[in-house]
């Protein structure tokens, strides 16, 4: 009796653990953009390095940007982002840490298209902002990307805009991210 | 029942149970954060130590990004000393209009053209070191500079022999540079000029000189800046219009507006190429020998926007 207790107990823990590890989902080589428009110029940049996990038991997810690797269509432009905007040798990352709010709605087992409801903490240019977001969440060949499209007001996040150079006040961001299972 | 055996269940329950939720104890964005800093961390160089392509007179070790066309308007106004009927030196003006181009990151070449003496200027400079920060560091930024400058005046004596050579000269720098703060940058550059036609036998062709510039960053867009060229002691200096040559001084302001640089100066020396301004400033600061000038650069990109892709071994 001792030993079907202990082996059923042992296979338990294999199968939970086993459970927990598929469960999340993790890359390095996200795809975040940014648009502002403005009557002056559009500025777009792009960041294909960003790093993110989604825990699929508890619909947690975070992303991780390094300010330093979005990409500009001129030099200027990134120089100008990185010292006189985001201040990046100060604030180099931005990060978001927050949680899927209807995961009921999400089955990550079967292919689709899901509508989903973000809400978590926002860090951009060091400083922490509470934000509710929806987005969509695909299933597909095993793998999970998270798309969203959102607006970010800089005064927000104390970053200034000196009326010199036309940035637009809300800046879209898109969020297009791939996962795979992630090993650890 | 052995107390060993129950104890031993209980343990090894705790332990397999405790095994699969370990990875929750914490948030999910501290177990993003470790896993990226598993990768190892990259040289990462150091951007702008200074705004524009000249600190003030003389190069910086900036250059124009890969594919990028500079264009450069310098002005310098006639000497505060000449008084009110030439409204302080306003009425007077040199000009030089250049172009700098880089064909990659770290090679750039420009040409320019003068009223002073009606004078073409070529130049190239290499960056050979680049200030970087975290995997192996760089502490300085050090870019070689060569150029050259061929005025076309009319020959003052036509009846000896004139060799286009004699129009010519040139100049060799160092520049050595180094970001300490966001705000403070400094840079160090020996410089060397040959002029190829001195006008006494005893002057020296070769004129060397210790410059140093720095820059204060006073907010994000605003820079005090200064410049000395100091000509070392001790040489022969080619006199200018029988003038001893002096070290030239600048003091400027830096002023940046999107893809514009403004830079506005006070300085004795007239010419903004080299040879003009470290060999052939005769200007007394102290006798208020003191040009008003400004230069603006303007930056044109050619580069087509191709976000580099990532590969997927990442």
């Amino acid at each position: 009796m001792k030993k079907f207790i202990l082996s059923a107990v042992a296979v338990l823990a294999l199968a939970v653990s086993t459970f927990a590890q598929d469960n999340t989902y993790f890359t390095k080589t996200g795809h975040i953009s940014f648009f502002s428009k403005s009557p002056l110029e559009n500025i777009e940049a792009h960041n294909r390095q960003v790093t993110c996990m989604l825990n699929l038991n508890t619909g947690e997810i975070a992303f991780k940007v390094l300010i330093k690797s979005f990409e500009f269509e001129k030099a200027l432009m990134q120089e100008h982002f990185n010292e006189n905007y985001m201040h990046s040798e100060k604030f180099p990352k931005s990060t978001f840490d927050g949680k899927i709010v209807n995961l009921k709605d999400i089955n990550f087992s079967k292919e689709g298209v899901y509508e989903a409801k973000v809400e978590g903490t926002l860090e951009i240019h060091g400083v922490k902002k509470e934000i509710k977001e929806t987005g969509k969440i695909e299933v597909s060949k095993g793998k999970i990307t998270t798309k969203s499209v959102f607006f970010v007001a800089l005064k927000d996040y104390n970053i200034k805009n000196d009326k010199i150079e036309n940035i637009a006040e809300n800046i879209q961001i898109t969020v297009d991210v791939k996962m795979e299972p992630y090993k650890r | 029942m052995n107390s060993w055996k129950t104890r031993y269940t209980f343990c090894l329950f705790i332990l397999v149970f405790s095994i699969p939720f370990s990875g929750y104890s914490q948030g999910l964005l501290d177990e993003l954060e470790k896993e990226t800093e598993k990768d190892a961390p990259k040289r990462e160089p150091v951007s702008a130590t200074f705004k524009g392509t000249r600190l003030i007179n003389g190069h910086s070790v900036e250059m124009p990004a890969k594919g990028e066309l500079l264009f450069i308007i310098s002005h310098r106004f006639g000497k505060l000393s000449t008084g009110f009927s030439e409204l302080f030196g306003l009425d007077q003006a040199t000009i030089r209009y250049g172009f700098e181009y880089s064909p990659t990151h770290w090679l750039n070449i420009g040409v320019g053209r003068s009223t002073y003496m009606k004078t073409y200027d070529g130049f190239i400079k290499a960056r050979v070191l680049r200030q970087s920060k975290g995997k192996k560091p760089i502490p300085i930024t050090m870019v070689l500079l060569a150029g050259s400058s061929i005025h076309s005046l009319k020959w003052q004596d036509t009846n000896r022999k004139n060799y286009f050579t004699s129009r010519m000269d040139y100049y060799y720098q160092i520049m050595i540079a180094r970001k300490f703060t966001d705000r403070f940058s400094l840079q160090f550059m020996p410089s060397m000029v040959h002029k190829n036609l001195v006008t006494r036998a005893n002057e020296s062709n070769d004129i060397f000189s210790l410059g140093i510039g720095g820059r204060y960053k006073v907010s994000n867009r605003v820079a005090i800046m200064a410049e000395y060229h100091w000509l070392v002691p001790g040489q022969r200096l080619p006199f200018v219009n029988g003038l001893q040559p002096r070290s030239p001084l600048a003091l400027g302001v830096d002023i940046e507006t999107g893809g514009h640089i403004f830079q506005l100066q006070f300085t004795n020396a007239q010419a903004m190429f080299e040879k003009g301004f470290i060999a052939e400033t005769t200007g007394n600061i102290l006798k208020g020998d003191i040009h008003i000038g400004f230069n603006i650069t303007r930056t044109f990109s050619f580069r087509k926007f191709e976000p580099k892709k990532r590969s997927k071994k990442g």
